[in-house]
C-alpha cells in the first residue's frame, strides 16, 4: 500500500515523531506541571506508537500500560501533592543557557559522529519482514537459557522500590 | 520500512530535550519527567536496533526495554516519594533549595 | 475477484467496479471499517439508556419512560436534544484544553476497545497477538481521564472526587488484570480471536467461574457503577470528577459509561462465553455478531440487576472488598489454574480435539472441582473472620445488656 515514494508508514512516523518531540518540548517548556505531565503522556503514546512501527506490540502495550496507566498517574499524584510548587514564576534555573549549549552540542555531537554515518544505511531491503513472536518474548524470559535471572531481579527492584517508596513517603508518627 | 537512522534521530532529539529538562528545570518533578523521555529515548533506539539487526532469532532488544520499564517504574516510584518528602520538611521542590550537601 | 459478498471483498470490489487504484480502495475500506466499529458502540449506547431506564424503573416498581415514541424508544433522543440545548459551561479558571480534552479521552478509551473485540468469525477490527494486554492497556486510559477532568474543573470537590475515583480505578485494575491472565493461560493466547477459538469446545465460564467471578466483579468496579458507584453517589456527595460538566460534555462522560458497561458484557462474553460461537456460525458469519451481543445483552442485564439491587458501599469497605478479599483470591486463583493445567497435562486428559465437547468435559471436570474447592476456601476463611469479628463485639455488647 503505497502512494508513490509516501508510504503510510512515513506518514505514520511523521506522525508519531511530531506526538513525541513535541510533547517533549511541551514537558520541558510547560510552565504549568499538571500540563507538563499531560504533554509527557502524549510523548510517551507517540512513543508506543513507534514500537508498533518497530513490530514490537508487547512493548507498545506495556509502554502504554506502564507509563500513561502508572507511572502518569503517579506524577500527576506528586504534582498535585506538592500543589504551591506547580506554578514556578521562573521554570529554570540560572544556567538554562548552559544547559541549552550542552544539549545541542551533544545532538550535533550524536548527529555528527552516530547517525550521519549511518544515513541512507539499512534501508527497506536489507532487514527482515518476519520478526520473533510475543510468545517467544515470553519464552526468553521465562527460561534458564534466556533472562529468567534478571527478571527475577526486576522483580525484586520492583518490590524494594515500593516498600522504599511507602517508607520514605511515610509521614512519620 | 522506515530507514534506522530516522529512528535514531527521532531518539537522538528527545534525549537531548530530556536532558536539557533534567538540567535547566528547576522544580524536581519536572527534572523526573525529563529523565523518563531520556529513558524512552534509550528504548527506542533499543528496540530500533534489535528491529533492524536480528529481529527473528533474537529478542534481547525488547527484553533490554522491557527492563528498562521495570527500572523507569522503580525510580518514578522512588524519585516522587523522595520528592514528596523533600515537599513534607522543606516546604519545597525547587532543586535549588535542597542543597545541604552542597560546599 | 466475484463481487458477491460485499463485506469480505470491498476493497477488490471497489477497485474492480469504480475503477479506483487498489491502494485507494484498501484506504478507503480501512477507514470505512474503523468508522463503523467505532459508530457502532455509540449507536448500541443510545438503545443502551432506553434499556436501563427501563430496567430500573421494573426494578423499582416504575414503569420508566413511556411518553416518547412506542414504549418511550425515543426516549434517548429527547435526552439529547435537551443536552444539546444545555448551556455549555467552563468554569473560570479552568485549564481549558485538558477541560474540554477529558471528556473525549473518557469516551476514546472504552471505543479502542472494540478494536479487538471479534464480532463475528470473519469481522474483527484488528487481531492483535496482543489482544488480551491491549485491553488493559487502553482501559487505564481512562484513569487519565479522570484526572484530567478533576484537576482541569478547578474545583475541590472535583478534585477530591477523582482521587477517590483514581485509588478505585487503579485499585481494581489489579484483579481485572489477574482474572483475565486466567482465559489467556486457558487459551494458551494473548489474541480475542484464539481466546474465542478455544472456546469452541467448552466456554470458559464452566472451567474457571471464579475467574469469571473476578472479572465481572472488578469490571463493574471499572465501570464506577453501583455498588462501587462512590465517584458519584448522587445522593450523599457532589457528582464528583464531573461536577463542573455540563451539556454535551458531561453527556460525553455518561455516554462512555454506558458504553463502558456494555463493553464490559461484550468483553465477558469474549473472554467467558464464547464470543460468536455457536450453532452455524460457520456457515453464516453475521450470526455471530447476534450471538455476541445476546451473550454479552446477558452479563449486561446481570450488571445492571447488581446496579440497582445492591446498596453502595463505603470507601473502606471497597478498598477492604479489594486488597483483602479480591486481589488475594485473584492471585491464589492463578496460581491454582496453573497448577491444576500441569496436572491435567501429566495425567494426559486434555482433549485430542479442543474443539469437541465430549473430550472437554475431563479437564472441565477438574477445574471445575478446583474451583469448587477455592470457592469452599475462601468462604470458610470470611466466615471464620467475620464470626469472630462477631463473637468479639458481642462479648462487648454483653455488659451493657447485663445492665438493662
Amino acid at each position: 500500500m503505497t502512494f508513490g515514494d509516501f508510504t503510510p508508514e512515513a506518514f505514520a512516523f511523521g506522525f508519531f515523531t511530531i506526538l513525541t518531540l513535541g510533547g517533549a518540548f511541551g514537558v520541558v517548556g510547560s510552565r504549568n506541571l499538571v500540563r507538563s505531565a499531560v504533554w509527557l503522556m502524549v510523548s510517551l503514546f507517540g512513543i508506543a506508537g513507534f514500537f508498533v512501527l518497530l513490530s514490537a506490540p508487547f512493548l507498545a502495550a506495556v509502554q502504554v500500560l506502564v507509563y500513561i496507566g502508572a507511572i502518569g498517574i503517579l506524577i500527576t499524584f506528586a504534582i498535585m501533592l506538592t500543589r504551591s510548587m506547580t506554578n514556578l514564576k521562573e521554570r529554570f534555573n540560572k544556567q538554562w543557557w548552559l544547559a541549552a549549549l550542552a544539549a545541542l552540542t551533544a545532538f550535533l555531537l550524536l548527529m555528527v559522529t552516530v547517525i550521519v554515518p549511518t544515513w541512507g544505511e539499512m534501508g527497506a531491503e536489507e532487514i527482515p519482514p518476519t520478526v520473533a513472536s510475543t510468545a517467544q518474548l515470553g519464552e526468553a524470559f521465562f527460561s534458564g537459557w534466556g533472562y529468567v535471572l534478571p527478571l527475577e531481579v526486576a522483580s525484586l527492584l520492583l518490590t524494594a522500590a515500593m516498600i522504599g517508596a511507602i517508607v520514605i513517603a511515610r509521614e512519620d508518627d | 520500512m522506515v530507514p534506522l537512522w530516522m529512528f535514531l534521530t527521532v531518539a537522538a532529539a528527545l534525549f537531548v530535550i530530556g536532558a536539557y529538562g533534567v538540567l535547566a528545570r528547576r522544580n524536581a518533578v519536572a527534572v523526573l519527567m525529563s529523565v523518563e523521555l531520556m529513558l524512552n529515548a534509550v528504548n527506542i533506539n533499543l528496540v530500533a536496533f534489535w528491529r533492524f539487526s536480528d529481529p527473528v532469532a533474537s529478542v534481547s532488544g525488547q527484553a533490554f526495554a522491557a527492563f528498562i520499564f521495570v527500572v523507569a517504574a522503580a525510580e518514578a516510584a522512588v524519585g516522587l516519594a523522595i520528592i514528596i518528602s523533600v515537599y513534607r520538611s522543606r516546604y519545597s521542590v525547587v532543586v535549588d533549595d535542597v542543597d545541604m550537601l552542597k560546599w | 475477484m466475484e463481487c458477491r459478498d460485499i463485506i469480505n471483498t470491498f476493497a477488490p470490489c471497489l477497485s474492480d467496479t469504480l475503477g479506483v487504484s487498489t491502494d485507494l480502495a484498501n484506504f478507503l475500506s480501512i477507514t470505512l471499517g474503523v468508522l463503523i466499529v467505532a459508530t457502532f458502540p455509540l449507536l448500541v449506547t443510545i438503545l443502551l439508556i432506553w434499556v436501563e431506564r427501563k430496567f430500573a424503573a421494573r426494578v423499582q416498581d416504575r414503569i420508566g419512560p413511556n411518553r416518547v415514541g412506542p414504549f418511550g424508544l425515543f426516549q434517548p433522543f429527547a435526552d439529547v436534544i435537551k443536552l444539546l440545548g444545555k448551556e455549555d459551561i467552563t468554569p473560570a479558571g479552568a485549564d481549558k484544553w485538558i477541560y474540554n480534552a477529558s471528556p473525549v479521552v473518557m469516551v476514546m478509551a472504552v471505543l479502542l476497545i472494540w478494536a479487538v473485540i471479534p464480532l463475528t468469525p470473519v469481522h474483527v477490527g484488528v487481531d492483535l497477538e496482543i489482544g488480551a494486554l491491549y485491553f488493559v492497556a487502553v482501559a487505564s486510559i481512562g484513569t487519565l481521564s479522570v484526572i484530567m477532568a478533576g484537576w482541569a474543573s478547578n474545583n475541590k470537590y472535583a478534585l477530591l472526587g477523582s482521587f477517590r475515583v483514581v485509588a478505585q480505578l487503579i485499585s481494581y485494575e489489579v484483579p481485572l488484570a489477574l482474572a483475565l491472565l486466567v482465559p489467556v493461560m486457558l487459551a494458551g493466547s494473548m489474541s480475542m480471536v484464539g481466546i474465542v477459538e478455544a472456546q469452541t469446545g467448552m466456554w470458559f465460564v464452566f472451567m474457571v467461574p471464579v475467574s469469571a467471578f473476578l472479572f465481572f466483579i472488578s469490571s463493574q468496579a471499572e465501570t464506577g457503577r453501583a455498588p462501587f458507584d462512590l465517584l458519584e453517589a448522587e445522593s450523599e456527595l457532589v457528582a464528583g470528577f464531573n461536577i463542573e460538566y455540563s451539556g454535551m460534555k458531561f453527556a460525553m462522560f455518561f455516554a462512555g459509561e454506558f458504553m463502558h458497561v456494555f463493553t464490559n458484557g461484550v468483553l465477558m462474553a469474549v473472554l467467558f462465553t464464547g464470543g460468536y460461537i455457536g450453532p452455524f456460525v460457520d456457515q453464516i458469519p453475521l450470526l455471530g455478531l447476534v450471538y455476541l451481543l445476546a451473550k454479552a445483552s446477558i452479563w449486561y442485564l446481570l450488571s445492571l440487576l447488581m446496579r440497582n439491587a445492591l446498596p453502595r458501599v463505603r470507601i473502606d469497605q471497597l478498598m477492604l472488598f479489594n486488597w483483602l478479599f479480591l486481589v488475594p483470591v485473584s492471585i491464589i486463583n492463578l496460581i491454582l489454574v496453573a497448577f491444576l493445567m500441569f496436572v491435567i497435562r501429566e495425567l494426559g486428559l486434555q482433549p485430542d480435539d479442543p474443539r469437541d465437547f465430549v473430550q472437554n468435559i475431563p479437564q472441565t471436570v477438574v477445574l471445575l472441582l478446583g474451583n469448587v474447592a477455592l470457592l469452599i476456601g475462601t468462604l470458610t476463611v470470611i466466615r471464620n473472620r467475620f464470626r469472630a469479628e462477631r463473637l468479639a463485639e458481642q462479648s462487648t455488647m454483653l455488659p451493657a445488656q447485663a445492665g438493662d
